[in-house]
Protein backbone atom coordinates (compact mmCIF):
# COMPACT_ATOMS: atom_id res chain seq x y z
CA UNK A 1 0.00 0.00 0.00
CA UNK A 2 1.39 3.58 -0.81
CA UNK A 3 0.86 5.99 1.09
CA UNK A 4 0.71 9.76 -0.23
CA UNK A 5 3.50 10.70 -2.53
CA UNK A 6 4.45 7.33 -2.47
CA UNK A 7 1.69 6.43 -4.75
CA UNK A 8 3.62 7.71 -7.90
CA UNK A 9 5.72 5.48 -7.52
CA UNK A 10 3.14 2.71 -8.34
CA UNK A 11 4.60 1.55 -11.60
CA UNK A 12 7.73 0.64 -9.69
CA UNK A 13 5.52 -1.99 -8.18
CA UNK A 14 2.88 -3.13 -10.95
CA UNK A 15 6.11 -3.51 -14.08
CA UNK A 16 8.16 -5.65 -11.25
CA UNK A 17 8.37 -9.53 -11.05
CA UNK A 18 5.59 -11.59 -9.37
CA UNK A 19 5.61 -14.79 -7.39
CA UNK A 20 1.98 -16.93 -6.76
CA UNK A 21 0.74 -20.00 -5.04
CA UNK A 22 -1.53 -21.04 -7.27
CA UNK A 23 -3.96 -23.51 -6.89
CA UNK A 24 -4.67 -25.63 -10.49
CA UNK A 25 -7.45 -28.26 -11.30
CA UNK A 26 -6.85 -30.58 -14.25
CA UNK A 27 -9.46 -32.08 -16.03
CA UNK A 28 -8.27 -35.62 -16.73
CA UNK A 29 -5.54 -37.84 -15.66
CA UNK A 30 -1.92 -37.17 -16.18
CA UNK A 31 1.34 -38.74 -14.50
CA UNK A 32 3.64 -37.03 -12.93
CA UNK A 33 5.88 -37.06 -15.43
CA UNK A 34 4.00 -35.40 -18.26
CA UNK A 35 3.17 -32.11 -15.60
CA UNK A 36 6.51 -31.88 -15.33
CA UNK A 37 7.38 -31.83 -18.59
CA UNK A 38 4.60 -29.51 -19.17
CA UNK A 39 6.17 -27.17 -16.22
CA UNK A 40 9.44 -27.28 -17.89
CA UNK A 41 8.04 -26.29 -21.31
CA UNK A 42 6.13 -23.47 -19.59
CA UNK A 43 9.61 -21.97 -18.17
CA UNK A 44 11.28 -19.28 -19.63
CA UNK A 45 10.00 -16.68 -22.46
CA UNK A 46 6.22 -18.22 -22.94
CA UNK A 47 3.44 -16.20 -25.43
CA UNK A 48 0.23 -15.49 -23.51
CA UNK A 49 -2.62 -14.17 -24.87
CA UNK A 50 -4.82 -11.82 -22.33
CA UNK A 51 -7.88 -14.01 -20.96
CA UNK A 52 -11.24 -11.76 -22.18
CA UNK A 53 -11.80 -10.59 -18.09
CA UNK A 54 -8.79 -8.88 -18.32
CA UNK A 55 -7.59 -4.80 -18.48
CA UNK A 56 -4.99 -4.64 -21.28
CA UNK A 57 -5.22 -5.62 -25.11
CA UNK A 58 -5.75 -9.03 -26.28
CA UNK A 59 -2.81 -9.70 -28.26
CA UNK A 60 -0.47 -12.16 -28.04
CA UNK A 61 2.44 -10.88 -25.82
CA UNK A 62 5.64 -12.47 -24.58
CA UNK A 63 6.14 -13.25 -20.93
CA UNK A 64 8.89 -14.66 -18.71
CA UNK A 65 8.01 -17.26 -16.09
CA UNK A 66 11.49 -17.35 -14.10
CA UNK A 67 10.79 -21.15 -12.40
CA UNK A 68 7.42 -23.37 -11.63
CA UNK A 69 7.08 -25.97 -9.31
CA UNK A 70 4.98 -28.31 -7.64
CA UNK A 71 4.28 -27.53 -3.96
CA UNK A 72 1.62 -30.52 -3.25
CA UNK A 73 -0.29 -32.63 -5.49
CA UNK A 74 -3.76 -34.81 -5.07
CA UNK A 75 -4.39 -36.47 -7.96
CA UNK A 76 -6.21 -33.47 -10.21
CA UNK A 77 -5.54 -30.78 -8.23
CA UNK A 78 -1.99 -29.46 -8.05
CA UNK A 79 -0.60 -26.71 -5.64
CA UNK A 80 2.06 -24.79 -7.96
CA UNK A 81 4.25 -21.79 -6.76
CA UNK A 82 5.30 -20.00 -10.09
CA UNK A 83 7.62 -16.36 -10.31
CA UNK A 84 6.92 -14.74 -13.21
CA UNK A 85 7.78 -10.97 -14.83
CA UNK A 86 4.91 -8.62 -14.67
CA UNK A 87 1.87 -9.28 -16.36
CA UNK A 88 1.73 -12.65 -16.61
CA UNK A 89 -1.90 -14.41 -16.00
CA UNK A 90 -1.95 -17.21 -13.72
CA UNK A 91 -5.40 -18.06 -14.68
CA UNK A 92 -4.07 -18.42 -18.41
CA UNK A 93 -1.21 -20.13 -17.68
CA UNK A 94 -3.37 -23.07 -15.56
CA UNK A 95 -5.42 -22.66 -19.00
CA UNK A 96 -2.71 -23.22 -21.64
CA UNK A 97 -0.96 -25.93 -19.62
CA UNK A 98 -4.16 -27.85 -19.47
CA UNK A 99 -4.59 -27.53 -23.16
CA UNK A 100 -0.81 -28.80 -24.06
CA UNK A 101 -1.31 -31.53 -21.45
CA UNK A 102 -5.05 -32.55 -23.91
CA UNK A 103 -7.12 -32.75 -20.73
CA UNK A 104 -7.91 -29.15 -20.36
CA UNK A 105 -7.45 -27.40 -16.77
CA UNK A 106 -8.30 -24.24 -14.77
CA UNK A 107 -7.39 -22.43 -12.23
CA UNK A 108 -9.21 -22.48 -8.41
CA UNK A 109 -7.27 -20.28 -6.26
CA UNK A 110 -4.41 -17.83 -6.01
CA UNK A 111 -2.34 -15.97 -3.84
CA UNK A 112 0.32 -13.64 -4.46
CA UNK A 113 3.27 -14.12 -2.48
CA UNK A 114 5.75 -11.31 -3.96
CA UNK A 115 5.02 -8.23 -5.85
CA UNK A 116 8.31 -7.08 -6.49
CA UNK A 117 10.71 -6.42 -3.31
CA UNK A 118 7.85 -7.28 -1.16
CA UNK A 119 6.95 -10.78 -0.19
CA UNK A 120 4.20 -12.41 1.84
CA UNK A 121 6.88 -13.74 4.70
CA UNK A 122 7.45 -9.80 5.56
CA UNK A 123 4.06 -8.42 5.58
CA UNK A 124 1.75 -6.57 7.98
CA UNK A 125 -1.85 -7.11 8.44
CA UNK A 126 -4.41 -4.33 8.86
CA UNK A 127 -4.18 -5.12 12.92
CA UNK A 128 -0.41 -5.04 12.69
CA UNK A 129 -0.54 -1.31 11.30
CA UNK A 130 -3.48 -0.53 13.44
CA UNK A 131 -1.25 -1.85 16.87
CA UNK A 132 2.05 0.50 15.34
CA UNK A 133 -0.27 3.70 14.57
CA UNK A 134 -1.79 3.18 18.26
CA UNK A 135 1.59 3.25 20.02
CA UNK A 136 2.97 5.98 17.70
CA UNK A 137 -0.31 8.24 18.77
CA UNK A 138 -0.84 7.29 22.25
CA UNK A 139 2.79 6.79 23.18
CA UNK A 140 4.78 8.13 21.05
CA UNK A 141 7.24 5.27 20.39
CA UNK A 142 7.45 4.79 16.52
CA UNK A 143 9.34 1.75 16.98
CA UNK A 144 6.67 -0.55 15.64
CA UNK A 145 5.21 1.96 13.07
CA UNK A 146 8.81 2.04 11.67
CA UNK A 147 8.45 -1.68 10.94
CA UNK A 148 5.14 -1.55 9.13
CA UNK A 149 5.59 1.65 7.06
CA UNK A 150 9.08 1.74 5.00
CA UNK A 151 10.49 4.67 3.02
CA UNK A 152 9.20 4.89 -0.27
CA UNK A 153 12.76 3.66 -1.78
CA UNK A 154 11.67 0.42 -0.81
CA UNK A 155 9.38 0.05 -3.79
CA UNK A 156 12.70 0.53 -5.77
CA UNK A 157 14.90 -1.88 -4.00
CA UNK A 158 14.83 -4.00 -7.47
CA UNK A 159 14.87 -1.67 -10.37
CA UNK A 160 17.96 -0.22 -11.92
CA UNK A 161 19.87 3.13 -10.28
CA UNK A 162 21.34 5.94 -11.32
CA UNK A 163 22.47 8.34 -8.71
CA UNK A 164 22.91 12.09 -9.28
CA UNK A 165 24.66 14.95 -8.64
CA UNK A 166 22.84 17.76 -6.18
CA UNK A 167 22.90 19.90 -8.77
CA UNK A 168 20.86 17.87 -10.91
CA UNK A 169 17.77 16.94 -8.59
CA UNK A 170 15.89 20.11 -8.40
CA UNK A 171 15.77 20.36 -11.93
CA UNK A 172 14.10 16.77 -11.98
CA UNK A 173 11.74 17.48 -9.74
CA UNK A 174 10.60 19.85 -11.96
CA UNK A 175 10.07 17.28 -14.89
CA UNK A 176 13.47 17.69 -16.54
CA UNK A 177 15.13 14.39 -18.43
CA UNK A 178 18.21 13.02 -16.54
CA UNK A 179 20.90 14.62 -18.71
CA UNK A 180 24.21 12.20 -18.66
CA UNK A 181 26.56 15.32 -17.14
CA UNK A 182 24.09 15.29 -13.89
CA UNK A 183 25.49 11.69 -12.99
CA UNK A 184 27.51 10.47 -10.46
CA UNK A 185 27.27 7.02 -10.34
CA UNK A 186 25.70 3.37 -12.25
CA UNK A 187 24.57 0.68 -11.47
CA UNK A 188 25.46 -2.06 -13.93
CA UNK A 189 23.42 -3.88 -16.80
CA UNK A 190 21.01 -0.83 -17.83
CA UNK A 191 19.84 -1.19 -21.37
CA UNK A 192 17.95 1.16 -23.25
CA UNK A 193 14.42 1.50 -22.46
CA UNK A 194 14.37 0.08 -18.96
CA UNK A 195 12.87 1.41 -15.64
CA UNK A 196 15.28 3.34 -13.81
CA UNK A 197 15.15 4.74 -10.55
CA UNK A 198 16.99 8.63 -10.36
CA UNK A 199 18.23 8.46 -6.72
CA UNK A 200 19.98 11.45 -4.94
CA UNK A 201 23.32 9.90 -3.84
CA UNK A 202 22.27 9.99 -0.11
CA UNK A 203 20.06 7.38 -1.63
CA UNK A 204 16.37 9.21 -1.61
CA UNK A 205 14.16 8.13 -4.61
CA UNK A 206 14.07 11.65 -6.64
CA UNK A 207 11.80 10.03 -9.85
CA UNK A 208 11.08 7.05 -11.97
CA UNK A 209 12.24 7.34 -15.74
CA UNK A 210 12.69 4.94 -19.08
CA UNK A 211 16.90 5.39 -19.58
CA UNK A 212 18.00 6.22 -23.22
CA UNK A 213 21.37 4.92 -22.64
CA UNK A 214 23.34 1.93 -21.24
CA UNK A 215 25.44 1.95 -18.31
CA UNK A 216 28.16 1.73 -20.33
CA UNK A 217 27.19 4.94 -22.27
CA UNK A 218 26.04 6.54 -19.20
CA UNK A 219 29.97 6.44 -18.26
CA UNK A 220 31.63 7.25 -21.34
CA UNK A 221 28.80 9.97 -22.61
CA UNK A 222 30.15 13.95 -22.04
CA UNK A 223 26.57 14.82 -23.70
CA UNK A 224 23.19 13.66 -24.32
CA UNK A 225 19.69 12.62 -22.42
CA UNK A 226 20.36 9.32 -20.07
CA UNK A 227 16.74 9.06 -18.73
CA UNK A 228 13.41 10.22 -19.64
CA UNK A 229 11.86 11.20 -16.53
CA UNK A 230 8.25 10.01 -16.18
CA UNK A 231 7.39 10.10 -12.69
CA UNK A 232 8.55 12.48 -10.01
CA UNK A 233 8.42 11.72 -5.90
CA UNK A 234 10.29 13.50 -4.48
CA UNK A 235 9.26 17.18 -3.40
CA UNK A 236 10.08 20.17 -5.86
CA UNK A 237 12.69 21.99 -3.48
CA UNK A 238 14.19 19.30 -1.53
CA UNK A 239 17.27 20.05 -2.86
CA UNK A 240 18.35 23.64 -4.39
CA UNK A 241 17.38 25.46 -7.53
CA UNK A 242 20.81 25.77 -8.73
CA UNK A 243 19.43 25.52 -12.25
CA UNK A 244 17.31 28.49 -12.15
CA UNK A 245 18.62 31.13 -9.71
CA UNK A 246 22.32 30.26 -8.61
CA UNK A 247 23.52 29.37 -4.91
CA UNK A 248 21.28 32.61 -3.58
CA UNK A 249 18.51 30.63 -3.14
CA UNK A 250 20.15 28.44 -0.79
CA UNK A 251 17.92 28.10 2.40
CA UNK A 252 20.77 28.10 4.81
CA UNK A 253 23.17 30.74 3.50
CA UNK B 1 17.75 -16.91 -22.32
CA UNK B 2 18.36 -15.63 -18.69
CA UNK B 3 15.94 -16.63 -16.30
CA UNK B 4 17.14 -15.50 -13.29
CA UNK B 5 14.51 -13.48 -11.57
CA UNK B 6 14.89 -9.45 -10.94
CA UNK B 7 15.14 -10.36 -6.90
CA UNK B 8 18.41 -12.70 -7.75
CA UNK B 9 20.13 -10.34 -9.84
CA UNK B 10 23.34 -8.91 -8.94
CA UNK B 11 24.16 -5.40 -9.67
CA UNK B 12 27.46 -3.52 -9.73
CA UNK B 13 28.08 0.26 -8.50
CA UNK B 14 30.13 1.98 -11.21
CA UNK B 15 31.57 5.54 -10.28
CA UNK B 16 31.24 8.26 -13.22
CA UNK B 17 31.72 11.43 -10.66
CA UNK B 18 33.45 10.99 -7.74
CA UNK B 19 30.89 13.82 -5.93
CA UNK B 20 29.57 14.15 -2.65
CA UNK B 21 26.89 15.64 -1.15
CA UNK B 22 25.65 18.14 0.68
CA UNK B 23 24.14 17.19 4.16
CA UNK B 24 22.42 20.68 4.45
CA UNK B 25 19.36 19.00 2.11
CA UNK B 26 17.21 15.98 2.30
CA UNK B 27 18.40 13.11 4.38
CA UNK B 28 18.59 9.51 4.39
CA UNK B 29 15.24 7.56 3.75
CA UNK B 30 15.68 5.51 7.02
CA UNK B 31 16.19 9.29 9.21
CA UNK B 32 12.99 10.11 7.78
CA UNK B 33 11.32 11.65 10.39
CA UNK B 34 7.23 9.93 10.71
CA UNK B 35 5.45 12.44 9.59
CA UNK B 36 7.01 12.98 6.33
CA UNK B 37 8.04 9.17 6.22
CA UNK B 38 4.20 8.72 6.25
CA UNK B 39 3.48 10.59 2.90
CA UNK B 40 6.61 8.83 1.73
CA UNK B 41 5.76 5.53 2.90
CA UNK B 42 5.15 2.01 1.97
CA UNK B 43 3.22 -0.86 3.71
CA UNK B 44 3.81 -4.37 2.60
CA UNK B 45 0.22 -5.56 3.82
CA UNK B 46 -1.18 -8.92 3.73
CA UNK B 47 -4.79 -8.34 2.02
CA UNK B 48 -6.94 -11.61 2.44
CA UNK B 49 -9.75 -12.31 0.08
CA UNK B 50 -12.50 -10.16 0.73
CA UNK B 51 -12.58 -6.87 0.99
CA UNK B 52 -11.09 -5.27 -2.53
CA UNK B 53 -7.64 -3.24 -2.65
CA UNK B 54 -9.51 -0.36 -3.16
CA UNK B 55 -11.76 -0.55 0.41
CA UNK B 56 -7.96 -1.48 2.64
CA UNK B 57 -6.74 1.93 1.08
CA UNK B 58 -9.70 3.51 2.19
CA UNK B 59 -9.29 2.23 5.76
CA UNK B 60 -5.70 2.98 6.01
CA UNK B 61 -6.29 6.51 4.42
CA UNK B 62 -9.10 7.09 7.67
CA UNK B 63 -6.84 5.50 10.14
CA UNK B 64 -3.48 6.70 9.43
CA UNK B 65 -5.28 10.24 8.36
CA UNK B 66 -3.60 10.54 5.11
CA UNK B 67 -4.94 12.44 2.02
CA UNK B 68 -4.28 10.13 -0.46
CA UNK B 69 -2.89 6.43 -0.29
CA UNK B 70 -3.30 3.91 -2.84
CA UNK B 71 -2.00 0.47 -3.61
CA UNK B 72 0.62 -1.31 -6.44
CA UNK B 73 -1.60 -3.59 -8.33
CA UNK B 74 -4.25 -5.96 -7.79
CA UNK B 75 -4.82 -9.64 -8.80
CA UNK B 76 -7.10 -11.02 -11.62
CA UNK B 77 -10.68 -10.99 -9.95
CA UNK B 78 -11.55 -14.75 -9.02
CA UNK B 79 -14.88 -15.11 -11.44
Amino acid sequence: MLLEDATKSAPAIMHSGKEYICLMELHGDVSDEELEKALQLFTGDIYQVPPVRSSVARRPRIRTIYSSRIVERDGRHVLLEVACSAGTYMRKLCHDIGEYLGVGAHMEELRRIRAGPFTERESASLLDVYSAWKAYREEGDDEELRQVVKPVEECVKLLPKVYVLDTAVDAICHGADLAVVGIARVESGIKEGDLTAIMTLKGELVALGISMMSSEQMLEATEGIAIDTTRVIMERQTYPSIWKGGLRKRPNT
Amino acid sequence: MDITPPWMRERELLVRIDADTDWGYGEKPEARPVEKLLKLGVINLDKHRGPTSHEVAATLKKMLSLSHAGHGGTLEPLV
